[in-house]
């Protein structure tokens, strides 16, 4: 009896630490009071929910509300009748759209991310950003597939996203990889708890002549515990706890970091038969290549073909006389990764280990193709080591 | 909002009470209060409490006289214990609250409005106090939200101090303690204790036994203190048209002579002392006191006795005897 009692307490005590709510559920559920009309109750639990975060400023705001209200009826949300600039007072009104937009609009179970064509067996996990609802999702690798595992609020850049130069305090849209892990104790206290740079700009936006760097996930200063929506120079940033949930997935050189206007949801099915397409692509470029008939190689190129300053000419002339001489080549492609480009149209950019061996030259390289869809063929756009 | 001034204004002190002795000394602190004289109210309400310690009517009032005083921390100790006494008033609740929200201490003085509210959920000054403390607590939150430092946005709210305490039907107050009278509402007006003049000797007024009598005591020192302002017109307008004037003379010519006799000296003090009314049914009175008179030729002190009667709001004079 005894002992039941206990596993029931131990249990609930384990599910409560496993699922504490984060004050974005708890301020759901102050919305949800106030949308049932216990005002009281909504009260309640945002006293309860600005006492143990009082650095959540949004609470306050609702607070403000739930208090003036009894005072007298309420023009607006985040009714503030001083004069403030304006930016501030929306920056949380548009906080509170976003978390509770996020929280309500959920993506079906059987839903994917379009982008996510294929995970490699090493990336444990891949992260998204939906810029237009200010969210970061994460996805583990479930055999290839991406399993939405928890999503967080994101600050973006304060000019919105689709950064392409220095300074214009835009979010990059494309598809990265976390770079490095800096610790707390090396930051100063405005990256809060730590900070994941990634690797904008990448070798398309370089060939875009898309400039600025130094974008980082990171997190925020004690005094804080979130930012708006739009407030960042470019960086993506989470409150500090979020950081350091996402933290816990990220792997060095491995995690990708794809940005878009608005993650595309799609079958299974569908994204299946894309991933297929593309993997044959790739295949078949592998067994040209091993052929030694290089024109059938060529044929895999773009004529808009660019890498390492050289143009489809160059590129040609340099492997039909590489090519010629080899007696016999060998490629193998492991650890394959591939993902949709956000914004562009049928553009995937695809990663893997290459092994090469031929008669007198063998190298193992990490390498990063593009492909585009041109007609009914997908063709390379450039290609360089990953 | 409105201010504490403005709400203040027209609330009559309406402590009327049944034990005299204390009654008096009540009465007259709330009385020194309302006219600004704050220590004297002070040593008189220490005296109604050394006599009966326990007596809300008067705790409630030394309240009021240290929240006036700005003696905050004193004040919400009385207020404090009278909730602790009799939960069932809703006044100390309100007076609590308006002490912290002077201090900006918004939080304590909702809890204390609310309970105010719990207890008489018809107290129309404690909604208005509250409603006030709700926007102020609004604005301190959305201060917060939008990182503006509110700490030294001075600002405070002024709350309505609640100047009575009622007790009300059934409530323990009128169990426990005899002293407060149930309604508050006095008939007539209440007396309103001449103000001190510089050109007026301290008034020693008696105690008037009823309401009517203070009126008659009223009119009296009015009546003086035109004459010690050498107000002519104000003086003769104490005289009864049926006023009998001295032998008999014409009205027209004892006004002259008054008027003359009142405006030639440079400077008149008249003080009323030890003054006594006697009322002959409601709208006739007869006063007896000491006419102390000095101006800057003559000094006399007789008795006087003033026979007055009502008319309408006033009470005049119709006969003026000396000695």
């Amino acid at each position: 009896m005894r002992a039941a009692l206990l596993a029931v307490v131990l249990g609930l005590a384990s599910l409560a630490a496993f699922a504490a709510p984060t004050p974005e559920d708890r301020l759901s559920r102050v919305f949800e009071s106030i949308e049932a009309n216990r005002l009281d109750e909504a009260m309640t639990r945002v006293d309860a929910l600005i006492r143990e975060y009082p650095n959540f400023r949004l609470a306050y705001l609702v607070r403000g509300d739930l208090l003036l209200a009894r005072a007298r009826p309420l023009q607006t949300f985040g009714n503030v009748e001083k004069t403030v600039p304006f930016e501030k007072i929306e920056g949380l009104r548009d906080e509170a759209h976003a978390r509770l937009r996020a929280l309500r609009e959920r993506p079906a179970e059987d839903r994917l991310p379009r982008s996510v064509l294929q995970l490699h067996g090493e990336q444990k996990h891949v992260l998204m950003v939906d810029s237009r609802r200010s969210r970061l999702y994460v996805f583990a690798n479930a055999n290839g597939r991406p399993k939405l595992i928890a999503d967080y609020y994101v600050t973006l850049g304060k000019n919105g996203i689709d950064k392409a130069r220095q300074g214009d305090q835009k979010t990059p849209v494309g598809v990265y990889h976390v770079t490095a892990n800096l610790p707390r104790k090396k930051l100063t206290d405005f990256y809060g708890s730590g900070a994941f740079p990634i690797n904008y700009p990448n070798e398309w936006d370089r060939q875009q002549g898309r400039g600025g760097h130094g974008i980082w996930l990171h997190g925020v200063p004690r005094e804080v515990y979130n930012r708006a929506p739009r407030a960042s120079d470019g960086c993506i940033v989470l409150s500090n706890p979020d950081l350091e949930a996402v933290g816990q997935h990220v792997q060095v050189g491995l995690t990708p970091v794809i940005i878009a206007d608005e993650i595309e949801w799609s079958d299974a099915a569908d994204v299946e038969k894309e991933r297929a397409a593309l993997a044959a692509a790739l295949e078949q470029w592998r067994t040209d290549w091993q052929s030694r008939d290089t024109e059938r190689y060529l044929a895999h190129y773009s004529s808009r073909f660019a890498a390492s300053g050289q143009n489809l000419a160059a590129w040609s002339a340099h492997k039909r006389k590489v090519n010629g001489a080899k007696q016999w080549i060998k490629v193998g492609l492991s650890r394959v990764a591939m993902f949709r480009y956000p914004r562009e149209r049928d553009f995937v950019v695809v990663t893997f280990d290459q092994d090469y061996k031929s008669s007198g030259l063998s190298n193992v390289m990490r390498k990063r193709q593009y492909w585009v869809k041109e007609g009914a063929a997908w063709k390379i756009i450039y290609e360089g080591s990953g | 909002m409105l201010s504490l001034a403005a709400r203040m204004a027209g609330i009559v002190c309406a402590l009327a009470l049944a034990m005299p002795a204390l009654a008096d000394d009540v009465q007259d602190a709330a009385k020194l209060l309302k006219a600004g004289q704050h220590k004297q109210a002070l040593e008189r309400v220490n005296k109604a409490l050394a006599a009966k310690p326990r007596d809300p009517q008067a705790r409630f009032l030394k309240g009021l006289i240290l929240t006036e005083q700005g003696n905050s921390k004193e004040a919400i100790e009385i207020f404090t214990k009278l909730t602790q006494d009799y939960p069932e008033l809703p006044e100390p609740y309100n007076n609590l609250a308006v002490i912290y929200a002077s201090q900006g201490q918004y939080d304590k003085a909702r809890a204390s409005l609310e309970q105010s509210i719990r207890t008489h959920p018809s107290y129309a000054t404690a909604y208005e106090n509250l409603g006030d403390v709700y926007a102020k607590l609004a604005s301190q939150a959305y201060d917060k939200a939008l990182q503006i430092d509110s700490s030294n946005a001075a600002a405070k709210n002024k709350l309505s101090l609640t100047r009575e305490l009622v007790g009300r039907p059934g409530s323990t107050v009128v169990a426990a303690a005899p002293a407060p009278k149930e309604t508050a509402k006095p008939e007539p007006a209440p007396v309103e204790k001449p103000k001190p003049a510089a050109e007026k000797p301290a008034p020693a007024v008696e105690k008037p036994a009823a309401d009517a009598s203070a009126e008659v005591l009223k009119a009296v020192n009015g009546w003086a203190q035109a004459w010690s302002k050498k107000d002519a017109d104000g003086y003769l307008s104490y005289y009864a048209k049926e006023f009998k004037t001295p032998g008999g003379e014409a009205r027209d010519a004892w006004e002259k002579t008054r008027r003359a006799r009142i405006t030639a000296p440079k400077s008149i003090s008249v003080g009323v002392e030890a003054a006594k009314v006697t009322m002959n049914g409601s709208d006739r009175a007869t006063v007896t006191f000491r006419q102390n008179y000095r101006s800057d030729v003559l000094k006399s002190n007789n008795r006087k006795t003033l026979v007055m009667v009502r008319a309408g709001e006033r009470w005049q004079i119709v006969e003026e005897k000396s000695g």
